[in-house]
């Protein structure tokens, strides 16, 4: 933003000086030649448009720039969780940035199923370490990539979730194993602060 | 005044113009015959098109962060002016704005007064700048409730129980305006939603008055009809076009030294107090463009002849073209007239200045007299003038040199 | 364009008109004076002023008086005091923070955080108002706007504390003050020398103490005024070169008209 005021200064400055110059120069010559006298008529009506357009995008710019996140959403970055009382199979949701976090505590068959998988036989090729930071918790956020819909948990061909939506099956490592979804499941940025608590953004 | 037929040369314009004639239109605004005398008083049409604008635009993206809620009103408001971002600027232009639009209105109506630019051919367009300038105010007044400061709840509440001096249904309309039996969130939410809605409805008859307007055309500072066109207009486009934009221009400085400097000045602190039904502001005041009605209202003793003189200041001027019994039009040839004109200018000006004091004293004793005089300048001063004045002779036509110079 | 002057009318009434509605409504006894920084069209908050005001904010008035639309953030950011942000990731910290409800459906405490607002000294108006025999200490977010003199009448106030005149009748628990509207304050004389001790080493006299916390609170009450005067400046020049180019524009046209005659 400031670097746009910058520059709108920059151009006003160089356009007064330029205008300026002109009009000394134009003042100057031959006022009965018709042929000077439309050309400075000309480069007035030139530096008039174009300032008046290079204002009126400026003033624009205030009345699109609020409907952006404003300073109080874009403090509000992070939410922790207590987990020590999610069992293990069980998942808990929650709310962070106004939209759900599926926390799952993975039982141990399902780790070694989202391990024991051939990328290749995926639609958007993912490690399962590479989605995790300890392989019991598996932290995502709760929307379908397809169309932003909120799937089900243990529902699914692949035990994982299933979106009601479009019918998008994802494994129990939150990939995209079948429907319309291109890619897996979101991870959002989070930490555990100890073992029983996690800081999500 | 018949402009020679337009017609477009595009094959497929002329297809489309025949079915909805907007190139016409567009051509005729263009090409639109304004008298080329026109003064810088007749600039404030155009500023007042811009104000419309600008307040319905800052409003609509406001309205996408204001809570119309008794509890979150005010702090809706700081959120606003703290978190949103640039919500500080797109406040303080709308707050400021209304505040520019009535200096405008104010200059506009004062203009025609000057002028006689309400007199016969332009009654139509007289009675509903009229019109638009009451829904102005009861817009501004619905927007001055919404911050829901102290002032604001307390204005509510003054302004509201005028109603109440109507005898049997008073207090009964009242309790409908609120929609309970104090100003409270009922009051706020519908003051919201027509403080939205209004400012359309003045659109709707901004469009109105200027369709009336080009029916006979600009009056001018001579005040005489157009004879000559060739000699005493110009087409809008660019000529008054271009001086409208540079008066707007000015305007504009002003406007932006208001808002970035000094935004509250014309505000009152109390505002920055959220609404307390227990406690009453120590004087209540409203804000600057309503308060010569205000000194008005409080002139009279009893409370329905107030409310009945108030209302009935605005309904002089509506009907002021037929009180004004005069045949010429502008002041310039008017030389009684000119006198009275600026005597109601420092009348006005007086009962705006009253209208903010407490009214004891000598404030009340000159309040009175200053009401008293408003409506012996339209009842009494206006018809009688028209017969007794020895007007000035009138120029033949715009382009007559004789008058030049003599503005 | 002979009508040039007439937008000077314009200009000195509308000046007068508002200074009318002023006048109107001030007629209290003058209040003291001292330099603002923030004043003018260049006008800036001095940040040692504001950090300082915070500081005597935080040690002496937040014990009563609440700012409920500030946030901790708000410290660290562009126009206000700028403290660094992990300064004020401590500040914040240093504050107990009511939040929950927790998956037991209790409200639990913890450290505040940048995104939270000011901590409140008390729950509620009524809970104030008992805990200050009947007397609301306002809530300071907007305070300096909601007074007449903003800065100069908390500045004022601060050091009016004087003995009444002789005769006067002063109620129980209620202080006499010369700027107070009324002359009755509840609130006590708080200030005292060296009751808060500054870290840059300015000496924490009464006045001093004054300025910053006024200097404080006025940002509190328009933290974008920084923003507001530096885009006022840039905007205002950019309509006087654009009515210049635009008037010399107007002349070339009417030129054509007028040399027609």
């Amino acid at each position: 933003m400031n670097a746009s005021y910058l520059l709108l200064t920059t151009i006003i400055i160089l356009l007064v000086a330029f205008l300026y110059l002109s009009w000394i120069f134009v003042s100057n010559e031959i006022e009965n030649k018709d042929k000077s006298k439309t050309n400075r008529r000309d480069f007035l009506y030139t530096a008039s448009y174009t300032l008046g357009a290079v204002g009126v995008a400026a003033a624009a710019w205030p009345l699109i720039h609020q409907m952006n996140p404003d300073a109080s959403v874009k403090a509000l970055s992070t939410t922790e969780v207590d987990i020590s009382t999610i069992e293990l199979g069980k998942s808990i949701t929650v709310l962070w940035r106004g939209k759900p976090v599926f926390i799952r505590r993975r039982t141990q068959e399902e780790i070694v199923e989202a391990q024991n998988i051939k990328l290749s036989d995926l639609k958007d090729p993912q490690d399962d370490k590479d989605r995790v930071k300890k392989p019991e918790w598996l932290v995502m956020l709760g929307v379908c990539t397809h169309l932003g819909c909120v799937p089900l948990g243990n529902k699914g061909d692949y035990k994982g979730w299933f979106c009601p939506c479009h019918g998008s099956h994802y494994d129990t490592s939150g990939r995209i194993r079948k429907g319309p979804a291109p890619t897996n499941l979101e991870i959002p940025k989070y930490e555990f602060i100890d073992n029983n608590t996690i800081k999500i953004g | 005044m018949s402009e020679e037929k337009y017609i477009p040369k595009s094959k497929i314009a002329q297809w489309f113009d025949s079915r909805l004639p907007l190139l016409s239109m567009a051509h005729h605004l263009r090409e639109y015959p304004t008298p080329k005398n026109l003064n810088y008083w007749w600039t404030f049409g155009g500023i007042l098109t811009f104000c419309l604008i600008t307040q319905i635009i800052t409003g609509v993206v406001l309205a996408m962060h204001y809570v119309a809620h008794a509890d979150l009103a005010f702090e809706s408001i700081e959120h606003i002016m703290r978190n949103v971002n640039y919500g500080w600027l797109l406040r303080y232009v709308h707050a400021n704005g209304a505040s520019m639009f009535f200096l405008a209105v104010y200059i506009h109506i004062f203009r025609a007064l000057f002028y006689g630019s309400y007199k016969a051919p332009r009654e139509m367009i007289w009675i509903i700048g009229m019109i638009i300038y009451i829904l102005m105010m009861a817009t501004a007044f619905m927007g001055y409730v919404l911050p829901w400061g102290q002032m604001s709840f307390w204005g509510a509440t003054v302004i509201t129980n005028l109603f109440s001096a109507i005898p049997l249904v008073g207090e009964g309309i009242v309790t409908w305006l609120w929609g309970g039996f104090a100003v409270d969130n009922p009051t706020l939410t519908r003051f919201f939603s027509l403080h939205y809605f209004l400012p359309f409805l003045i659109v709707g008859l901004v469009v109105l008055h200027i369709w009336a307007l080009h029916i006979p055309g600009n009056n001018n500072p001579i005040g005489i009809d157009i004879k000559q066109r060739s000699k005493d207009t110009v087409p809008f486009s660019p000529y008054i076009a271009v001086k409208d934009l540079y008066a707007l221009l000015i305007f504009l400085i002003i406007f932006a030294g208001i808002v970035f400097f000094v935004p509250n000045i014309l505000g009152h602190t109390d505002n920055y107090i959220k609404a307390n039904p227990m406690v009453t502001p120590s004087h209540i005041v409203p804000e600057w463009y309503l308060l010569p009605f205000y000194a008005i209202l409080r002139a009279v003793p009893s409370k329905l002849g107030g409310v009945i003189a108030m209302f009935g200041s605005l309904f002089i001027l509506i009907i002021l073209p037929w009180l004004d019994t005069s045949k010429v039009r502008s002041a310039v040839f008017r030389p009684l007239y000119k006198i009275f004109f600026w005597i109601l200018v420092a009348d006005v000006l007086a009962l705006g200045y009253l209208g903010a004091m407490v009214p004891e004293g000598w404030y009340l004793f000159f309040g009175r007299l200053a009401t008293i005089y408003y409506f012996v300048h339209f009842l009494l001063i206006m018809p009688i003038l028209g017969f007794k004045e020895k007007t000035l002779p009138l120029p033949t036509s715009i382009s007559e040199p004789v008058l030049d110079g003599k503005n | 364009m002979k009508n040039n002057y007439n937008f000077f009318l314009v200009a000195v009434s509308f000046i007068f008109f508002s200074a009318l509605n002023l006048q109107a409504s001030e007629k209290e006894i003058s209040l003291l004076k001292t330099n603002w920084s923030f004043k003018g069209i260049f006008g800036k908050f001095d940040r040692g002023e504001l950090r300082r005001g915070y500081q005597v904010y935080n040690e002496v008035c937040s014990s009563c008086h609440s700012i409920s639309e500030l946030s901790y953030r708000n410290l660290s950011e562009k126009g206000g005091p700028e403290f660094s942000v992990e300064v004020t990731k401590n500040i914040a910290a240093s504050f107990e923070v009511i939040d929950g409800p927790n998956s037991d459906g209790d409200m639990f405490t913890r450290p505040g955080r940048l995104s939270d607002k000011f901590v409140k000294p008390y729950e509620n108006i009524e809970a104030s108002k008992a805990a200050n025999g009947g007397a609301y200490p306002p809530d300071m977010s907007v305070l300096a706007k909601a007074r007449k003199g903003g800065a100069a009448y908390i500045y004022s106030l601060l050091q009016g504390y004087v003995d009444a005149p002789e005769g006067y009748d002063l109620d129980d628990g209620v202080y006499y003050n010369k700027y107070m509207p009324g002359n009755q304050i509840k609130m006590s004389n708080v200030l005292s020398d060296d009751l808060v001790e500054y870290n840059d080493g300015t000496k924490a006299t009464v006045e001093q103490m004054s300025k910053d916390v006024s200097s404080f609170l006025t940002w509190a009450a328009e933290p974008s005024l920084e923003a507001r005067h530096k885009m006022g400046f840039r905007v205002i020049l950019y309509l006087i070169i654009l009515a210049t180019l635009v008037y010399f524009s107007m002349n070339r046209l009417w030129s054509r008209i007028e040399s027609k005659k």
